[in-house]
């Protein structure tokens, strides 16, 4: 049974309990402990299911790499599944579940997959499930993914609360790890005066020295950590975190770490553009392949070791240690120390007479040389080991009762921050791990190693290496920012001799089909030896292909316990050497990362941002209904009380046609482009010649992609010699700027231009109808008359006192003027003009260009259409050498045969579908109707009585008068006369007025 | 080689599974093939396969320089779909999820096809306006899609929130028979059945050189050897840059990372496919309870196979706010691969300026969905030299003469 002891635990307060459920039972446990030392001090062995046989499984870890004991934590709107019961701290309150059980974690009905295992080999699913045919979708598929997942899933109303955040920072040097390693580097880092962030992923410093008794400088290493914390904390160039795991590197050095912080938002993501990253994460203890290594009271003996030093708990009371290695005994001297029972240590090396081995035989632990583990006798808990020769096949020698198994298989190196970005591992034979390949390092800004590897997580197992190859990478990473100041000396470490470790890879040496089928390597996937064998069997041999055909190291540790084992199963199986086997890559993150610390604070309201023009509190007062139109927010129409969305725009637009309109035009996009060659620049940019806009006019001007293709349209007014301002769509404002900037930085360098994108400094208004120009000379200030300012032009006054630039330009086809004022004192303009005109939104605005036959971008074009398919070759100034443009123009395609801007006109008045296509005779090669035209806008015109639409149709011009036929998708038929798409005012005299 | 079955499973599990051979063969090239197919992925392997299938050529090789169906094919995120609004894009698309749907049985071997629906959302007036276009053209194209208001988007999906502040779901363009299927599966049928008609499959044989001689393929250089060939087909993807160098030749082709995450497994709770594009991100749920997410493409070109964070942000971000029960799942991995930018975003079938070598590439960020029917056009077109009406309108020179099929209306603007 395993049981809190009576003295000891380094992490635990003893005297303020905590008390938490788990499947409803309510336990306690101590301040201090995780809740996977929680749970076994309370004796749960079983913690959940695995995936595919649904296994009972306990807990095997005690760091980031634990693949079974997975929780549900919490309930409502703060349920997180699959959290990793060895690194979640216990918190008063807790409600923890198990996972992918059914009905309960003790009696699962999942199992009966287990008992058909020899029927469900690796891969069965692409072999099977194709009979009858239609049964995949309706049966076998529906009823595997309700046998897969792990966790439940967060109901469908969660809204999660709490707040996560975003720390950006530059440093010289962040430090991976705040083991003895870490803290060694951040040292002499921190001494040299480099600008310094050491983070460590647990709530304490100083790794695994503490637990392994190694001392520095004399004293046991504990000792050694809180000095050097100290240091540290009192240096002003050093930050340090406790609960912060770097878990990405990316390119040129720049580094993803998250943290719990506490107190503070549940999660914060940092962002941290190091000069150099020092890995010292330290290494992931491997477990050992035997029959019957998934049973619940197997564990790592490094997990062992830290559960009693740190939170005094055992997992059992007669735990058989199983090692290939002088480390392993430290957990059986460890236990036997505490007072608890080690009946039998199984060491696979024929020699085991290191000074750890000697001191446990000592001690009185009896040590079994040469001997393997044949399998684990299991009844609800574990009873007993089989012993065997590690050399045989795997018959039994003898039992041992005992109740838990610790498994020491040797160390792999945690470097998985070094392959993130491209740093290439090398297998190092002497260590039996993939080590950090300094030829071939993840490379930073500067073209150098951007990560330095320091103490275990470079290979080293020794303390005194450990710390030396810190304080070299410390060194290293400050000297890389020129800090080259007095970084210490290293610190002296004893600990004790280590005889050479085996590398052992599956237990007995030559076990036999049965027990290899009992032998797990992926704990949570369910993928055992003889999986890996049967897909090296089936082809599957390239490691990528092995992992993906089995699964293996593709559950939630991603392979940190697995990994390794699955190489070297496929390497036995394959015949290759391991280093030729190779390993898959590893990717962000280290550690699973929670979507909304990707999120951050960008979510509900600061989702995106939200631009409001300065008249925005006016539209809200009026009760418009609002359009997004990309972050913007407009007033689609403004519905007075009893009025439906049509209502309100027939009215709308009446007002305009008969009286004067307002509408808020403040997001349209407002370029300026200055300079000495300014004018060759937009007559580069636009189809027309902007060059030739005398001062104080405006001209409509088109913006083609290279290809030929419409982008952009708007008013371009020219402001003074070498100053003109460009008028783009809302949605183009940004994407043109965006467009001139390119041109100007990539191909024309040289030329003398600056383009400014002033679209927010403005408040501008569109005031059109036939009273426009008398409501403006009643706001007193400037002359608007048809003389003083004519159509296409524009001037400059004040206007209410406000000082302002008037447009008389027109998008309705009416009287038009636009004033633009400080954004700030757009407002009061608005105010006396709402007095006495009508405010109109956007719906109303595309009715009225479209009854006029204006076209809109984005409704008209689609990234397909040439300003030829539209009548616009009156704004491509054809004499121009060149535009943007003007090539795409001339390919074949473009000239001749395209559909064409026309009017479109149903008998009987009513509006088109929007997007509906006119059939044409027949079916093409592929069996599809031919078509030959599309509407692109149709309304309902309040003008004209009835519906009217723009679309372009094949040669359509040349075809006035023809009837089209517009098919619908449920088969009903629409049919519209081709006609001018000119509906209002054909003559421009109301526009000139 | 033996077919795979329910029966046979039981057979092999009383001897241990001993009985399963090798799912396909692993041959030294020869030094001449009738048809060398340069990259195993999805579409290289499909091609050999409907050259095989369809026209009975089976001196084939596929080269592959890594492992087969490990760049693209294995890495993206499995929708399939032909809701496309261009006539050529629906005809190679549809005839593509025609083939999904009985590849399994076809290639006896479990591609998991699973038409579970997908749904484009609508969040702006703009992008109701673009797919209710692209609905009324798929009537005409006999794609079966439909518009759906968000009512019924939330009865098909009661994860999304519909009602965003910030993007409200305006509706969704739907098709029924839109879905998934398993990508490493793709390629692994389909690489069985063809060392099953006796094509190779070489993993590992970089192609390093073409060579030509007046204009004409000769044959190439391989890190395994020269081999020599009467056509050459590239299908290299994100490669084809490179390859085209090889023969002499150019690519309207950008290269560019596009990345892609999945989160830890849950229990089943989305069984549609989710795409918003408005927001930036798309996601489903696999068959192991993983919640597979994809954005937008990187910002630069780039022969990595891994993208810059911000990307991630964007996507995930986007996600958050479209699901917000996410919130708390967990990021298991995050990857890249890079894809094949056309400048129409519509993917190249077609003749290469050198004779007898073929295009098959520019699928971009969508070529998954596309590989039987593009297996299937491209095979016609390497047998016969010329291509039928599936690639007809695919071909190089649309660059230069503009008939461009430009798939991206919902890039348009709105005012
Ligand atoms: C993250 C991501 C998500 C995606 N999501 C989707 C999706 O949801 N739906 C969808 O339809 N599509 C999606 N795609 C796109 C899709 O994956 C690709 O379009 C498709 O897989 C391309 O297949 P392919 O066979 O052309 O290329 P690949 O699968 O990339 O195969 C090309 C092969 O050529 C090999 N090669 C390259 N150079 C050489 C050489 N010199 N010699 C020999 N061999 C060489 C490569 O190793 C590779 O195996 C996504 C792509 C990515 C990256």
């Amino acid at each position: 049974m395993s049981t809190r002891l009576g003295t000891g635990g380094s992490a635990i307060d003893r005297s303020r309990p905590v008390h938490f459920t788990f499947d409803g039972r309510r336990l306690a446990g101590l301040t201090g402990d995780t809740v996977a030392s929680a749970l076994l001090a309370n004796g749960e062995r079983v913690v959940g299911r695995s995936f595919k046989y649904h296994r009972p499984r306990g807990i095997v870890a005690s760091g980031p790499e634990e693949p079974n004991a997975l929780l549900g934590i919490g309930t409502g709107d703060r349920f997180e599944p699959n959290a990793r019961a060895t690194t979640t701290p216990l918190r008063e309150g807790m409600a923890l579940r198990s996972q992918n059980r059914w009905p309960s974690l003790a009696f699962d009905v999942g199992v009966v997959n287990a008992a058909l295992s020899r029927f469900l080999p690796v891969g069965f699913y692409y072999k099977t499930f194709m009979w009858p045919r239609r049964f995949w979708e309706s049966v076998y598929e529906p009823l595997i993914r309700q046998a897969a997942g792990l966790g439940r899933a967060p109901d469908a109303e969660t809204r999660d609360p709490d707040r996560y955040e975003h720390f950006h920072l530059h440093v010289d040097v962040l430090v991976a790890g705040g083991g003895i390693a870490g803290l060694q580097s951040a040292l002499a880092a921190g001494r040299a005066g480099a600008q310094v962030l050491l983070m460590e992923q647990s709530p304490h410093w100083g790794g695994r020295a503490q637990v392994d008794g190694v001392r520095i400088e004399g004293d046991p290493a504990a000792e050694w950590v809180a000095r050097a914390v100290a240091e540290l904390e009192a240096m002003p160039n050093v930050r340090l975190r406790l609960n912060a795991t770097v878990v990405g590197a990316y390119d040129h050095g720049w580094m993803l770490a998250v943290e719990m912080p506490e107190p503070g938002p549940r999660e914060r993501l940092w962002k941290i553009r190091a000069r150099r990253t020092v890995m010292a994460t330290g290494a992931l203890e491997r477990p050992l392949a035997f029959a019957g290594n998934d049973r619940p009271g197997v564990m790592l003996a490094s997990a062992v070791r830290d559960n009693l030093m740190r939170y005094a708990v055992s997992p059992g009371d007669r735990t058989v240690l199983v090692t290939a290695n002088d480390d392993g005994y430290r957990t059986a001297i460890a236990l036997v120390e505490a007072g608890l029972s080690v009946p039998l240590v199984v060491d696979a090396r024929p020699e085991c007479n290191g000074p750890l081995p000697r001191r446990a035989r000592e001690m009185g632990i009896r040590v079994a040389p040469g001997r393997a583990i044949a399998g684990v006798r299991w009844q609800r808990r574990i009873t007993g080991v089989d012993v065997c020769l590690q050399a045989g096949e795997g018959s039994a020698l003898e039992h041992v009762p005992c109740d838990a198994v610790a498994m020491a298989g040797g160390w792999s190196p945690a470097v998985h921050l070094w392959s993130h970005c491209g740093g290439r591992l090398r297998w190092d034979e002497a260590t039996a791990a993939f080590r950090p390949d300094p030829q071939f390092p993840p490379t930073g800004a500067d073209g150098q190693a951007a990560i330095l590897p320091a103490g275990s997580a470079d290979g080293h197992s020794r303390a005194v290496e450990v710390l030396a190859s810190a304080h070299r990478a410390g060194v290293a990473g400050a000297a890389a920012a020129a800090h080259e100041g007095d970084a210490g000396q290293v610190v002296t470490a004893e600990e004790g001799a280590e005889a050479p470790a085996l590398a052992v890879w599956r237990m007995p040496q030559s076990a036999d089909h049965r027990l290899r089928a009992q032998t797990f390597l992926d704990f949570q996937n369910d993928v055992k030896l003889t999986d890996v064998e049967l897909a090296a069997q089936e082809g599957y041999r390239s490691v990528e292909h092995a992992k993906r055909y089995t699964t293996l190291g593709m559950a939630t540790d991603q392979g940190k316990l697995s990994n390794i084992n699955g190489l070297a199963a496929l390497s036995h199986t394959t015949g290759q050497a391991i280093s030729a086997v190779g390993t898959t890559t590893f990717r962000p993150p280290y550690t699973p990362l929670t979507l909304a610390t990707i999120a951050g604070q960008a979510r509900g309201d600061l989702f995106q941002p939200v631009r409001r023009t300065p008249l925005h509190a006016r539209h809200e007062a009026l009760g418009a209904a609002w359009e997004p139109v990309g972050q913007w927010r407009r007033p689609y129409v403004y519905p007075k009380a009893g009025e439906t969305v049509e209502d309100a725009v027939r009215r709308e637009v009446l007002a305009v046609r008969s009286e004067v309109g307002i509408l808020d035009a403040t997001t349209l996009g407002k370029i300026i482009v200055k300079g000495p060659d300014a004018a060759q620049f937009l007559d580069m940019i636009y189809t027309g010649r902007p060059s030739t806009i005398a001062e104080g006019r405006c001209r409509y001007g088109l913006i083609c992609n290279e290809n030929g293709f419409l982008i952009d349209d708007g008013v371009v007014a020219r402001l003074g010699p070498e100053t003109w301002l460009c008028h783009t769509t809302t949605g183009g404002a940004e994407r043109i700027h965006a467009h001139m900037e390119e041109w100007l930085q990539t191909e024309w360098w040289d030329w003398r231009v600056h383009v400014l994108n002033v679209t927010e400094q403005f408040g501008q208004i569109a005031v059109a109808g036939p009273l426009a120009r008398n409501l403006l000379e009643r706001l007193g200030g400037m002359d608007l008359s048809r003389e003083a300012l004519p159509f296409m032009h524009w001037t400059e006054g004040r206007l209410m006192d406000v000082p302002v630039r008037v447009f008389r330009i027109s998008f309705s086809g009416e009287l038009s003027f636009e004033i633009a004022a400080p954004a700030g004192r757009a407002g009061e303009i608005w105010d006396r003009l709402a007095q006495d005109a009508t405010p109109y939104g956007t719906e109303t605005m595309h009715v009225l260009r479209a009854e006029k036959g204006y076209i809109m971008i984005g409704d008209e074009t689609d990234g397909t259409v040439i300003p030829q398919d539209l009548g616009l070759n009156w704004a491509i100034a054809k004499k121009k050498d060149d535009y943007i443009g003007k090539r795409g123009q001339m390919r074949l395609h473009m000239a001749g045969e395209r559909w064409r801007l026309v009017g479109l006109l149903t008998p009987d008045g009513a509006v088109l579908p929007e997007g509906s296509l006119a059939v044409a005779q027949g079916t093409n090669a592929n069996g599809q109707r031919r078509t030959q035209g599309r509407v692109t806008s149709a309304y309902w015109s309040p003008t004209l009585g009835r519906g009217i639409a723009l679309g372009l149709v094949d040669r359509g011009p040349e075809r006035m008068g023809e009837t089209l036929s517009f098919l619908q998708p449920d088969g009903s038929e629409y049919r519209a006369e081709i006609v001018s798409p000119v509906f209002h005012d054909p003559e421009g005299e109301r526009l000139n007025a | 080689m033996s077919r795979y079955s329910a029966l046979r499973i039981v057979r092999e599990a009383m001897r241990r599974h001993a009985g399963w051979g090798r799912a396909w063969g692993s041959p030294e090239p020869r030094r001449r093939y009738k048809v060398v197919i340069v990259g195993a992925g999805g579409h290289g392997l499909a091609t050999a396969y409907y050259l095989g299938r369809n026209y009975g050529i089976t001196d084939v090789a596929v080269l592959e320089k890594g492992w087969l169906g490990g760049g693209n094919t294995g890495r993206n995120t499995t929708i399939i779909r032909s809701n496309y609004l261009q006539d050529p894009s629906a005809a190679i698309y549809e005839k593509s999820r025609a083939l999904y749907e009985d590849l399994s049985q076809e290639l006896n071997f479990n591609v998991m096809f699973s038409p579970r629906g997908v749904m484009m959302l609508a969040q702006t007036e703009h992008e109701v306006r673009g797919y209710k276009r692209t609905v009324q053209a798929n009537a005409l194209q006999s794609v079966a899609t439909e518009w759906i208001g968000p009512e019924r988007v939330k009865e098909l999906c009661p994860i999304i929130r519909i009602d965003g502040p910030r993007y409200p779901v305006l509706g969704a363009h739907w098709q029924p028979r839109g879905g998934t299927a398993r990508h490493d599966a793709v390629a692994w049928g389909y690489a069985r059945k063809c060392s099953e008609m006796g094509m190779h499959i070489v993993e590992r044989c970089a192609v390093t050189g073409v060579r030509t001689e007046g204009g004409r393929v000769q044959g190439v250089e391989t890190s395994r050897g020269s081999i020599d060939c009467e056509s050459l087909c590239l299908v290299v993807a994100g490669h084809s840059g490179e390859l085209a160098q090889m023969a002499g030749f150019r690519l309207p082709i950008e290269s560019v990372p596009l990345q892609a995450l999945v989160s830890e497994p849950i229990k089943p709770c989305m069984d549609v496919v989710v795409m918003a594009n408005t927001v930036h991100g798309y996601m489903s749920q696999s068959d192991k309870g993983e919640m597979v997410i994809g954005g937008g493409t990187d910002g630069y070109n780039a022969y990595t196979q891994r993208g810059s964070f911000h990307h991630i942000e964007e996507t995930v971000r986007a996600l958050v706010e479209t699901f917000p029960m996410l919130s708390r799942l967990k990021v298991l991995r995050q990857w890249g691969g890079i894809v094949d930018m056309t400048g129409d975003r519509s993917p190249i079938i077609g003749r290469a300026p050198v004779r007898g070598i073929y295009l098959n590439c520019g699928w971009g960020t969508g070529g998954f969905k596309a590989i039987p029917g593009s297996g299937w056009a491209t095979a016609e077109l390497v047998a016969t030299g010329a291509s039928g009406p599936l690639a007809a309108d695919f071909g190089l020179e649309r660059f230069r003469e503009g008939r461009f099929i430009d798939e991206s209306v919902a890039a348009g603007v709105a005012h």
